[in-house]
Formats: structure tokens, sequence, C-alpha cells
């Protein structure tokens, strides 16, 4: 069977910053992979690369079999209806209420018509746990776990079959990480989607993951089985796992 | 040679700044009369640009009609030529002043903020996030924006035109004592079609490029707020300079001879 997500020695860089350093990953239909890995190593920029927001230098990444690299803006729109995308921050469109935000994909990417889409994306905000009455507030007008779960409505309003997490639990209180975490799962099981998601919050990671992988210098150091994470026998894993400040992996702090 | 090194460099970087703005203005012009459309946020701009910049508009063009009847009367008075007030406020309006004062006072209010808010969308990634739901950005933001620049000066200048004349009728007939019914035949008398129609290409003209320079700048904005403020300042810049520079290339274009 080909895999869903497949790259393979994906470089990418800024300038003389090699971010991306020949990542090389399969991911089978209906797997959840969890990516870790410190502030700034490039599990943003490697979402965005998957998904042609960034353009790699070398390497190949297909969906379904197909390679997506450098793909004409045409194409480009086809394969993205495959996606849903919860952002770092959220990236609601503050111009627009609510539930206009959780119907975006559909009313322009899918051309739904708008009553039709409101009554889809009030659904799609009941299964996140808000009330229909969020839906005519502007998103500024949001606490921060709630403007996550309207991100995550939105990511998963069209039903996609990948779907990718960008830090979904960053900044929220444990309890309300632990609700989104709940959330992911559900959602991702009832969709039956493929979905990366990346993160520094290992009760989270364990929670979602089939797998993990964890990023490191540019490059994927360890991937496997996420019930392996703790006898992975990687130096790096368990230093990040443990969250300990001794250990191979150095932080560049200058005195 | 370092100073002809550098002069090279300064000239490079100019090139692939003009190389850039040309791409991005091809890529979204060419979207913009390719479908998908997305008539709502059209009009929506066109509210924003058009309707909204009424008052600055208005308020701009009256006191500049105002100012140029009591100007050239005081001026026009050392060569005992007063009677030419009349065409003085109109044709400068007309030509001149209503399209570049509302072009300017449009930089300010609108340029300013669609680099803001473009700006804004870049930074807090709404521009990636609009391009995940299969919507093309150029279509969606900068498309309605470049369109309704261009539909909506020339509306607001026509409006600047008329209440500027009629600021000059103000002080022609109240101040300076001019007969109503003289001042607004002499308005008339060496009018031609082609005055309005030069100041309202112009106004097109305008109207494109500051949406152009909002847009551009917001775009390409990087690195937070600062970045956006920058982009912000850029934009109001670069747009106003621009605005001159064409207003002297228009005219030369429809009146040299
Ligand atoms: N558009 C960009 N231009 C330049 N550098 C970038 C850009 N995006 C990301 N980077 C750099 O790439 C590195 C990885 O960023 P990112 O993937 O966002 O990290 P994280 O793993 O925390 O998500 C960072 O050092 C960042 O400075
Ligand atoms: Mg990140």
């Amino acid at each position: 069977m080909t895999p869903k997500i497949q790259l393979t020695d994906v470089h990418k860089s800024f300038g003389p910053k090699k971010v991306l350093d020949g990542i090389t990953v399969d991911l089978p239909a209906g797997q959840s992979l969890v990516v870790i890995g410190g502030s700034g190593s490039g599990k943003s920029v490697l979402l965005k690369c998957i998904l042609g927001l960034m353009r790699p230098e070398t390497g190949s990444i297909k969906i379904d079999g197909e390679e997506v690299v450098g793909l004409p803006q045409r194409e480009r729109e086809r394969v993205l209806r495959k996606f849903g995308m919860l952002f770092q921050g959220g990236a609601l469109f503050d111009s627009l209420t609510v539930w206009e935000n959780v119907a975006f994909g559909l009313i322009q990417g899918q051309r739904m018509r708008r009553a039709e889409a409101r009554e889809r994306a009030l659904a799609k905000l009941a299964a996140v746990g808000l009330a229909a009455d969020v839906a005519e507030l502007w998103p500024a007008e949001l606490s921060g776990g709630m403007q996550k779960r309207v991100a995550l409505a939105r990511a998963i309003a069209s039903e996609p079959e990948i779907i990718f997490f960008d830090e979904p639990t960053t900044g929220l209180d444990p309890i309300m990480a632990d609700v989104i975490n709940n959330l992911i799962v559900d959602c991702v099981k009832q969709l039956g989607a493929t979905t990366i998601s990346i993160t520094h919050d290992m009760h989270s990671a364990r929670k979602i993951a089939d797998r993990m992988a964890m990023i490191y210098k540019g490059r994927l150091t360890w991937v496997g089985p996420a019930a392996e994470i703790d006898a992975s026998g990687n130096p790096y894993v368990d230093q990040f796992i443990h969250g300990r400040a001794e250990g191979p992996i150095t932080m560049e702090l200058r005195r | 040679m370092p100073l002809v090194a550098a002069a090279g460099r300064l000239f490079l970087t100019f090139l692939a700044a003009a190389g850039r703005l040309t791409a991005f203005t091809a890529v979204a012009v060419s979207n913009a009369f390719l479908p998908p459309s997305y008539p709502r946020q059209i009009a929506r701009q066109m509210f924003e640009i058009g309707y909204l910049s009424l008052p600055v508009v208005g308020l701009t063009a009256i006191f500049t009609g105002m100012v140029l009847a009591l100007q050239s009367h005081t001026g026009f008075a050392r060569f005992a030529a007063e009677g030419a007030v009349a065409t003085v406020v109109v044709l400068s309006m007309t030509r001149e002043l209503g399209p570049v004062l509302a072009g300017l006072m449009v930089a300010g209010r609108v340029g300013a903020a669609m680099a803001a808010e473009i700006g804004t969308m870049r930074v807090t990634e709404q521009i990636d996030a609009l391009t995940t739901l299969s919507t093309n950005p150029y279509k969606y933001l900068i498309a309605p924006r470049l369109i309704a620049g261009l539909l909506m000066l020339p509306l607001l200048v026509l409006v600047a035109d008329v209440i500027g004349v009629f600021g000059g009728y103000l002080i022609g007939t109240y101040k300076l004592g001019f007969n109503p019914a003289t001042y607004i035949s002499r308005t008339w008398e060496f009018l031609e079609p082609v005055d309005v129609f030069s100041g309202l290409v112009k106004a097109a003209v305008f109207g494109f490029l500051i949406s152009l320079m909002g847009c551009y700048h917001g775009f390409h904005s990087k690195g937070g707020a600062q970045g956006v403020g920058a982009a912000t300042t850029t934009a109001v810049v670069s747009a106003s300079i621009l605005i001159l520079t064409f207003n002297y290339i228009i005219t030369e274009l429809f009146f040299a001879r």
C-alpha cells in the first residue's frame, strides 16, 4: 500500500541556515505521527513544506503517491483540499466571525451555500464543545482556549483526510490542554484521518500518537512506535522526554 | 573603487526590488481577471475605499477650492486678471489638485490600513491559513483591493472636483464679490472634457497604485508588529512618491505638445 505521506531526503534552508537537513519518513493512512523537538528546530517549517507553503530546495514529498513539490497553483489547490491545518497561533481570520471562520473552507473552497455552510459550522463548533452563541462573536472576543477550539473546528470542518496540528496545546492551562487533546483524539478517530501533530508537551504526545519522531538539527534522530518512546535507547529522545538540561542536546547560550 | 561597487550594489538591489514588484503586480492582475472572483470582498473594499474616504476627501477639496479662489484673486489682482478666478479654480481642481490631493489623502488613509491589515494577516499566518483552505490569497485579498482602488478613486475625484469648485464659488461670491451667475458661467466657459477626463485617468492610476503599494508591502512584511509598522510606513511613502511621479507622466502624456 502506498503511504499517505512520504518524505524523502527533504532539505530546506533560509540563507546559510539549514533548517531541514534530510528528512525521510513515511506515514501510512489512518496513522497519527507526533513530531517532538525543541523550539526553532524546524517543526513548523516541516509542516509548511508538506503543505506547499514553503518550497524545499531538494527532496521529494508525496501525498497518496503523488509528487507535490513544485506543483502549479491549480494542482496545489486540489491537493490542499485533502488537508486541514491547525496553525500554531490559531491564525483565525479576525475580519470574520467565528462561524464564518469555521465555514470558510466550505464557502470559499467548496462553494457551498452560506446557509448550509453555517449549519455545518455550528455542528463542528458543537463537536469542539462551543455553543451556538459563540458563532456570532469575533475571534478577538474569545479566550486562548476557545480560539484553539475554533481553529480546531475550522481544521476539521471540511472533513479532510489529512490533518496537521501545530502545537495545539502550547500556551493553554493543563486542563484546557487535555480537553484539546481529547478533542483531537476524538475528531481524528471519527474522521479516520491521517495526522501529523507537533508538540513539545509529552503528555499530549503520548495521548495522540501512534508513532513518534524526534527532530534535532534538521534530521529525525529517532522514529518509532509511540509505545517505545521510553525505551528508545536514543540519548536525545531520553533527554527531551525527561526534560533535562544536561545531555547531548546543548542549548546555545551565550554568556 | 568602493564607491562604484556601492553604487552597483544599490542598483542591483533596486533592480531586484523592481523585479519583485513587477512579478507581484503581474500575478495579482492576472488573478483579478481569472475566476473565481469574490464580489463580497470587492464590495467591501469599495465601501472602505470609496464611501469611508468621502469625508476626508470632501474636506480637503472644499478648503483647496476656497484657498485657490483667494490666492488667485489676490495674486491676479497684480496684473488686473481677477476675472480668471473661476477658470483657475476649475482647471486646477479637475486637472491637478483634485486627483493629486485626493490621491495623497487616500494613500494616507487607505494605503496604510491595507498594509497594516494584510501585514498582520501575514505575520499571524492568516495568509497561510487562506492558502490551506484552498483560497488563493491573490484572488481573495489582493485583486479586490486593486479593483476597488481603480474604480473608486475616479468617483472620489469627481466628488472632489464638484466640492472644490463649490468652495471656490463660496469664496468668489461671498467674499470676493463676484456675481453668482457670472462666476458659474466663467467656470464652464473654458472647461473642456479633457480637463476632467485627464483627472479621472490620473485618479484611476493613483487608486491602483495606492492599493498596489498597500498590498505589496503588507504581503511581504515580516517579523511581527515592528515589521507591520515598517510596511505601513513604506506603503504610504512609496504610494505618495509614485502618485507625484505618475502625476507628472500622465500630465505630460495628455497636455505636452
Ligand atoms: N520564513 C522564514 N524565514 C526565515 N527563517 C525562518 C522562516 N521560518 C522559519 N525560519 C527559521 O527556521 C527555524 C525553524 O522554525 P520553526 O519551524 O518555526 O521552529 P519550530 O520547531 O519551533 O516550529 C527557526 O530558526 C526560524 O528562525
Ligand atoms: Mg513552530
